[in-house]
């Protein structure tokens, strides 16, 4: 795929969980700077792939090697997860500022001391969140949250950067915002980015390569040349998804 | 009222009552928010069995207690992790089968068994130095675990997922609180009674989320609150000649609904 040495290399990925084989022979690689979404139907094993790349799921077979070492290997910091915002607790006592802060300490922080909170309203301003540094997690919408979520990545300078599903929960507008972030901050800094998404468009017109997956692995390669109607009536359609809908990208 | 503090017996009971305060509200945050309530309940039934098993086996009931409480914890996270079934209906199963089980004790021990009403009810005047070496020693443990474990505990009651992914130890924590909760809770038992414990791990931190804008300061609030209904409760029970157990928790939910009334009158004004 490229002359730069790999960072990312998923070898012969199995996942099973309970009676399911949720992930069967998933084959990729990834390079420095290489922005990839990773695109498929619900139930697919997008979430179920991303939680095996940062050791929430262990695979039954094969393996996932980060920088040539097992995840759990990891220094602390090389990547930085930001999960799916719709099943965060919105219950829980918290501002965005506390938010941030573990994305720094890797713990829930008691008290923050300036220092701190100066480096957290650098980056909230950066990604745009400068307005409600202190404001209650429960009192953002969607797409405030998102940026507050990305903050918290972006504070760790990760390598890696994966996200699933940013553009869930938050208006057309705040999507184009958070995926041009997102684009700049991977052109800025080269940081490796992973994306689940259902946006076919953000997938073709922001990232570099795609993975097209139905449990299996239907397509992985360039974003360009990914979208064409056999790839996606292959998975969009196994799972019982899509029958009668004539495919193809509209750009 | 100020002679009775000159009593022994009332400064025990006050100082058993301040400790356990402290300890059930402090664990009681992460019950609460991590949406487990029904396990101080259903914990505290399991403790009933092992209560009535040291009375039929004729030895301190807290050295029978604070072990079948903690099997019973075990069995409810083994049960989660190897079964489809939510703590809650696990709860509900174990806590049946421990209080079927001190049922049974009782009724084979032939002699009076009085001692039993004593620990379902609460007997905070009846504190001995044994029990409050254990509330002490409890505190100590939990002071420790502010330091070293208040953190990823918060960290993981907030996403479970981002903690992982963090590296956090999770099950290893998740053990570690369940027992430090059971043990919570037999110790408690001698002050509220099994009936009423639950409320000690319940209503402080539900008071102190009604006014806590972060996790750090809900944890403060609801000691503050869980200890100051403490003291509050055993000086009105004595003033009042009323059980203290009952009065303690009485206090708590008055403070819980002043809590309510003041940030429903905020709210309103907004």
């Amino acid at each position: 795929m490229s002359e730069q040495a790999n960072i990312l290399e998923v070898n012969n990925l199995n996942v099973v969980l309970g009676q399911n084989t949720v992930l069967e022979d998933i084959n990729f690689n990834l390079t420095k700077g290489a922005y990839l979404a990773i695109v498929g139907p619900n139930g697919s094993g997008k979430t179920t792939l991303m939680k095996t790349l940062i050791g929430l799921v262990k695979p039954n077979t094969g393996d996932v090697k980060m920088f040539g070492a097992n995840i759990d290997d990891l220094p602390p910091g090389t990547i930085s997860y930001v999960p799916q915002i719709k099943t965060m607790d919105k219950a829980f006592p918290a501002r965005a500022i506390d938010l941030v802060m573990s994305g720094i300490q890797r713990r829930w922080s008691f008290k923050i001391n300036s220092h701190d909170s100066d480096r957290v309203a650098t980056i909230m301003h950066e990604v745009g969140a400068g307005d409600f540094i202190y404001r209650p997690l429960a009192a953002l919408s969607g797409g405030e949250l998102q940026r507050v979520f990305l903050a918290r990545s972006l504070i760790r300078n990760p390598k890696i950067l994966l996200l699933d599903e940013p553009a869930t929960g938050i208006d057309l507008v705040c999507e184009l915002s958070i995926n041009k972030l997102i684009t700049e901050y991977n052109q800025k800094f080269g940081t490796t980015v992973i994306m689940i998404t259902h946006d076919w468009s953000a997938a073709y017109h922001h990232t570099n390569y795609v993975l097209l997956l139905n449990r299996r692995q239907v397509y992985y390669g360039e974003s360009k040349t990914a979208f064409t109607d056999e790839n996606l009536q292959l998975t969009f359609s196994h799972l019982g998804h899509g029958h009668g809908i004539k495919f193809g990208l509209k750009i | 009222m100020l002679e009775a503090l000159t009593y022994p017996f009332f400064q025990k009971a006050l100082t058993a009552g301040l400790l356990t305060g402290f300890t059930g509200s402090y664990y009681g945050v992460f019950v609460v928010q991590r949406k487990i309530s029904f396990i101080g309940s259903g914990l505290a039934h399991a403790a009933f069995g092992g209560v009535a098993l040291g009375l039929l086996l004729g030895i301190e009931p807290l050295l029978t207690a604070v072990p079948f409480t903690i099997l019973v914890a075990l069995a409810i996270v083994y049960l989660q992790k190897h079964t489809q079934l939510a703590a809650d209906a696990l709860i509900g199963v174990l806590f049946a089968l421990s209080v079927a089980l001190g049922i049974i004790f009782l009724a084979v021990k032939t002699q009076y068994t009085s001692d039993a009403y004593s620990y379902l009810f609460g007997s905070i005047l009846t504190v001995n130095d044994q029990e409050l070496i254990i509330a002490l020693l409890l505190s100590l443990v939990t002071v420790l675990t502010f330091f070293k474990l208040w953190a990823r505990w918060a960290y993981s009651t907030f996403d479970v997922e981002l903690a992982g992914a963090d590296k956090i130890p999770i099950e290893f924590d998740n053990i570690l609180l369940i027992l430090l909760i059971s043990v919570t809770i037999v110790i408690s038992i001698k002050i509220v009674g099994i009936i009423l414990i639950s409320a000690y791990l319940v209503i402080p931190p539900a008071s102190a989320r009604l006014i806590s804008s972060s996790f750090g300061s809900m944890t403060v609030i609801s000691v503050i609150i869980g200890m100051l209904s403490s003291m509050m409760g055993i000086i009105f029970s004595y003033i009042l000649d009323l059980p203290s157990g009952a009065i303690i928790v009485i206090t708590q939910t008055m403070i819980f609904f002043i809590i309510v009334l003041i940030s429903l009158i905020k709210k309103n004004k907004k």
